[in-house]
């Protein structure tokens, strides 16, 4: 497969977005600054970066809890995220949403989602909001291993099918639903064989390689542009930290923990890169000071923003109707 | 006589019931070594073994409808909810089985089930995981609602609820987990009998769970002025002990509903109204009802503060009834 060396530097300095975004987020929530439950994308990096190169600005995506990874992939503000992350009134949902909750209209981000499973339904809307209005945009639902034995798997991937909807559905195995090892919440390995049940194609791929899922996702995506319906992507990857911030995870085996760190997608890409004469040494460095840059900047924006006033938690219930509000 | 933290308590009934009968399980998400997500069921795993702490799949409908099926033929199961917010993905095996079979069925089946679930804001967890759903289920008639506040009657009402043939759901404070308090007695504690916790003749405060807690600290402000104040801590929202609140009102002749749900349509209007309608006599007010905004539950702490309510709140209404 064809990748220009352009977009492999993009994926680079996504995947290091991500990562040091999440680095910073963790020090904050440790730190008591960041309130509420932080689910870290670390480890997964190689997949919403690499999906998200083959979209446009005006396709969609929707995400789950441990979404920074998709939002910052699909474009998302460091700034605006960081300061939702700190409960600021300039924060992308003006304090209302936190961590578990940032989204992005404009750039097509439907939102991250504390309920497990609600994604996959969401955007079979996406999809045939879509097909109605006859765009050739597309929607990626990312989802987890955990997610899918919701029902909400099963009846949207079948409502998808028999619609023909222009979903790329993204499984990021990264082999645990909290403390449940893939092994013991389903009786198959590769999540990827359930498409036969719907009838569309699927595949499973390393996810901790992003070329490998980008390969799976150009396909899946030209495919769904094409009006050909949707697919189900399996990346096989690893969450380094626990479920969320602050779960020592002590169910993880040692080894395997170990193992899956040999292969953190991050190092690996910046040496393939490197091997491959897409970047030098120094250039890698360059972008990681960048990107290093831009955390720091983020996270001095978000300090600087203004709480906000309580009154501000009657607003946007409705479009239309403002709540009374509490005399205190 | 022991201290035990909340979350003891729930797991020392559970425990109690399942040494002494096998059919008694439990089961939910990482409920099993994990303990599950607020540690209620820490060490059960290890003491009761897999078959009888089970691990689900993150599959609500099928936990829910796992405990119906399971009451239906013979086990006392107890499913587990990681966040009551989660009780819609199952709805339709509360709402249209677990409450309805028994009454479709002509009284020929009973459903000894227990819904566990957390419930409460305070915790920045936002608007999916910080609801107070119970007027969701004191709404269906054939379940039960309960709702404890201490140790002791988390014990005391976990084991009458395992021992209850009917559906049972069993709300969890969740900020009231680690908080110890003194256990006198694990003898079961009926379903639909409240507690006065304190006592005064001016003002009854109706509430239960969390709130309890804000009511004793509004109490301490109200005596502070002259005002005291009763608090009865329901316990269980259905049944409900209304001769308890009726003997609390005939006393006070003034009553404060408090309750930390949306005040839209929350249990707090429900007991209101009971109020006007059955003890309209002996009130010299109207009753105060105090709950949250009618809002989604905000993220940022100073707005989930705000839309919580809380102890100045009933003060103030309280000060606005002399
Ligand atoms: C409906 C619902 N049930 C349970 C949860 C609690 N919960 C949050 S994340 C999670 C595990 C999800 O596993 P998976 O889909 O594999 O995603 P991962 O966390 O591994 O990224 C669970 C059980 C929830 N948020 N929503
Ligand atoms: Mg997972």
């Amino acid at each position: 497969m064809e990748i220009s060396n352009e977009l492999m530097k993009d994926i680079y300095l996504q995947m290091r977005r991500i990562r040091d975004f999440e680095g910073t987020a963790a020090k904050l929530f440790a730190d008591g600054e960041v309130p509420g439950f932080v689910h870290l994308y670390m480890g997964e990096e190689a997949i919403a970066p690499a999906v998200c190169a083959c979209l446009r600005d005006d396709d969609f995506i929707t995400s789950t809890h441990r979404g920074h990874g998709h939002i910052i992939a699909k474009g998302g503000d460091l700034n605006l995220m960081m300061a939702e992350l700190l409960g600021r009134e300039t924060g992308y949902c003006k304090g209302k949403g936190g961590s578990m909750h940032i989204a992005d209209r404009d750039k097509g981000i439907l939102g991250a989602n504390g309920i497990v499973g609600a994604g996959h339904c969401i955007s079979t809307g996406a999809g045939l909001s879509i097909k109605l209005r006859k765009t050739d945009q597309v929607c990626v639902c990312f989802f987890g291993d955990g997610s899918t034995n919701q029902g909400t798997f099963h009846e949207a991937l079948n409502m998808a099918s028999i619609w023909k909807l222009p979903i790329i559905f993204v499984c990021e195995n990264n082999h645990y639903g909290i403390s449940m090892s893939q092994a013991r919440h389903q009786a198959i390995k590769d999540v990827s064989d359930r498409a036969a049940a719907y009838n569309m194609p699927g595949v499973s791929v390393d996810g901790n390689d992003p070329l490998a899922v980008y390969e799976a996702a150009f396909e899946a995506v030209a495919r769904a542009r094409a009006g050909k319906g949707p697919t189900l992507i399996e990346c096989k990857t690893y969450r380094q930290h626990g479920h969320f911030e602050g779960d020592p995870a002590t169910y993880k085996p040692k080894e395997e923990q170990a193992a899956w760190m040999e292969k953190d997608p991050l190092p690996r890409f910046a040496k393939f890169l490197e091997d491959n004469g897409v970047m030098t040494a120094k250039e890698i460095e360059t972008v990681d000071a960048q990107v290093a840059q831009q955390i720091k900047d983020a996270i001095e924006f978000a300090k600087a923003q203004p709480i906000p006033s309580p009154e501000s938690a009657v607003v946007d219930v409705y479009s239309d109707i403002v709540e009374e509000v509490r005399v205190r | 006589m022991s201290i035990m933290t909340y979350a003891e308590g729930i797991r020392e009934g559970m425990s109690i019931r399942m040494r002494e009968n096998p059919n008694v399980v439990l089961f939910g998400e990482d409920v099993g070594a994990f303990g599950g997500c607020f540690g209620v069921s820490a060490g059960m795993f290890d003491e009761f073994g897999p078959e009888r702490v089970r691990d689900t799949p993150i599959s609500e409908g099928a936990i829910i409808g796992c405990a119906v099926g399971a009451a239906a033929t013979g086990l006392r199961p107890i499913a587990e909810l990681m966040f009551c917010d989660f009780l819609t993905v199952g709805m339709d095996q509360l709402v249209n089985q677990a409450a309805k079979m028994r009454y479709m069925f002509g009284g020929k089946i009973n459903m000894p089930m227990v819904v566990r679930m957390p419930a409460g804001a305070g915790s920045g967890a936002a608007a999916q995981h910080s609801q107070s759903l119970e007027a969701w289920c004191t709404h269906i008639p054939g379940l039960k609602v309960v709702y404890p506040s201490t140790a002791e009657d988390a014990l005391g009402l976990m084991l009458s609820a395992i021992d209850d043939d009917n559906p049972v759901i069993f709300f969890e404070g969740k900020l009231l987990y680690g908080m110890k308090s003194e256990v006198s007695s694990k003898e079961p504690i009926p379903l639909g009998k409240g507690k006065i916790v304190r006592e005064g003749g001016d003002v009854s405060i109706i509430t239960y769970g969390r709130q309890v807690f804000d009511a004793a600290k509004a109490a301490d402000l109200l005596a502070k002025d002259g005002i005291e104040a009763e608090i009865i801590d329901l316990r269980s929202l259905y049944p409900l002990d209304k001769a308890l609140i009726e003997q609390s009102i005939a006393k006070t002749h003034k009553a404060i509903v408090l309750t930390e749900e949306v005040k839209r349509g929350g249990y707090g209007g429900e007991i209101s109204a009971t109020i006007a309608e059955e003890f309209f006599d002996s009130l010299d007010a109207p009753v105060a009802r105090i709950g949250a905004l009618n809002t989604p539950v905000p993220f940022a702490p100073v707005l989930e503060q705000y839309y919580m309510p809380n102890e100045m709140d009933v003060v103030a209404a309280a000060k606005n009834m002399f």
